[in-house]
């Protein structure tokens, strides 16, 4: 997938962090192409959202690189890094003094965008994330069930329209018919948008379904990298391990 | 006479004075809040300062408030008024509540909330601002109340250094052993505790509601 001729959105570079002495993340050797969907699978504590804030320099390497769009993230501007990434975290994080509206709003408003372009931007994406603007716009985080916080979490990673995207299991708090729904909104939004998104899940099937790659981790390393077809018939056995968590005759609708 | 009769007979008095007071307690808070605001956020930001600064702050208050007033007396330029020195001191008696408190918003904003503003790309300024401080207001103004009642019976004892306020009814009441006296001093006072207690209290509730 990632030929030499493209150039890596996200690259890591022997990436190791470390805590006190304490090894989290060592020897990441991973590279995103430009457009990809990576999904980063693993084990509670593997590791998966220390990766993610490597990227956006939330938090700082203890040695190795890593590079976004052919950059040291050291290179970067902190801020103008992090406006060029969308998060979205575990726990959503809204605030919780704004409305739904402000929430969405907040960084095309600090980017300056006149406000009738932030009103339309927000409705486009309150529709997109399968809340009605009507309905919604008015209303604070608390207000909100925990599905409908994480849409909101969604629609604000995509305000300004950033073209990589981080997302710590974004759909975690929905019911299978909603996440059902919201991927296939998301396999026809990228389809569309062609963004580069890194996808932590704990859904084997999400995995296989939303992403074009698998990063499978354990224990701080990068155990290895799949097409959702070769994960399938991974001999890895954690790899495996996952697979036989699949029922039988599962066949995801990416690996077709 | 009647105590109503007697109040009426010296409310000129009693509103000059009690005017004094809201000023020396008004100044004071100003003041208090100028300065403890910025170092409950330093507090919560650097926590090396909690030490050092709730430290000092929590030492003041250990001083007996007509002790302190005695203290600094002599020093140059503060113990050439009166007001001066009594607004000194209340200042310094009130920041304790105000740096605490700030402090302690400001921890107690939702962790995964400020991540989320500094994954955005929000600037540490930004995220004091739009995030921090507004998130921290309530427990900010629940720390001036308490600053704002204390420094209200304090601000009486302010009296004895002749800075004026509604002391003076009540060292004068002591001095002439006459209980009305004292009581046109302490009346209003407790009024005025209570009616900042009322008032802030509903600034905090309301803040609170709003979200
Ligand atoms: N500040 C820290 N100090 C010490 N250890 C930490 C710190 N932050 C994370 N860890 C440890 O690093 C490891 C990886 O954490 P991380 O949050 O990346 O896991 P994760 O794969 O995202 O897990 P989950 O699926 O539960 O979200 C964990 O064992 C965690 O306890
Ligand atoms: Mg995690």
């Amino acid at each position: 997938m990632t030929g030499e001729t493209f150039q890596p959105a996200i690259e890591f570079l022997q990436a190791r962090y470390a805590v006190d002495g304490h090894i989290i993340l060592s020897g990441l050797e991973l590279a995103v192409a430009p457009g990809e969907v990576l999904a980063l699978v693993g084990r509670s504590g593997s590791g998966k959202t220390t990766t993610l804030k490597l990227i956006n320099r939330l938090l700082d390497l203890t040695s190795g690189d890593v590079r976004v769009e052919g950059r040291s993230v050291g290179n970067w501007d902190p801020i103008r890094l992090r406006r060029h990434i969308g998060y979205v975290i575990q726990e959503a994080g809204l605030f919780p003094h704004y409305t739904v509206e402000r929430n969405v709003a907040l960084i095309p408003r600090l980017e300056g965008w006149p406000p009738e372009r932030v009103r339309a931007r927000v409705e486009e994406l309150l529709h997109l994330v399968g809340l009605e603007p009507a309905k919604f716009r008015d209303r604070h985080p608390r207000e909100l069930s925990g599905g409908q916080r994480q849409r909101v979490g969604v629609a604000r990673a995509l305000a300004a329209d950033p073209p990589i995207l981080l997302m710590d299991e974004p759909f975690g708090a929905l019911d299978p018919l909603s996440r059902a729904e919201i991927q296939r909104e998301f396999l026809a939004l990228q389809s569309r948008l062609k963004k580069t998104v890194v996808l932590v899940t704990h859904d084997i099937r999400e995995a296989l379904r939303l992403a074009n790659r698998i990063a499978l981790m354990e224990a701080g390393k990068l155990v290895g990298v799949y097409s959702p077809l070769t994960f399938l018939k991974a001999r890895e056995p954690l790899a495996a391990e996952y697979v036989a968590t699949l029922g039988p005759g599962e066949t995801p609708e990416s690996a077709a | 006479m009647s105590l109503l009769e007697f109040f009426y007979r010296h409310r000129q008095e009693i509103m000059t004075l009690t005017l004094e007071h809201c000023w020396l307690v008004g100044v004071s808070m100003l003041l208090a809040s100028a300065a403890g605001i910025p170092l409950g956020i330093l507090v919560a930001r650097h926590p090396k300062w909690n030490k050092p600064v709730l430290g000092s702050a929590n030492v003041i208050q250990t001083i007996p408030s007509l002790a302190l007033f005695g203290f600094l007396l002599p020093v140059p330029w503060l113990g050439e008024r009166a007001d001066r020195l009594a607004i000194t001191a209340l200042t310094a008696y009130a920041l304790l509540p105000i740096i605490r408190n700030t402090a302690a918003g400001i921890e107690s904003v939702d962790p995964s909330v400020r991540e989320a503003a500094r994954g955005m790309g929000l600037t540490a300024r930004q995220i004091l601002v739009q995030v921090e401080l507004p998130l921290a207001l309530s427990v900010i103004l629940a720390g001036l109340r308490v600053a704002t009642v204390m420094t209200i019976g304090i601000a009486t004892i302010a009296a004895a250094i002749g800075s004026g306020g509604l002391g003076e009814f009540i060292f004068r009441g002591l001095a002439m052993v006459d209980n009305r006296v004292i009581l046109e001093g302490a009346i209003p006072a407790a009024l005025l505790a209570l009616v900042a207690d009322a008032a802030l209290g509903l600034a905090e509730r309301r803040w609170r509601r709003s979200f």
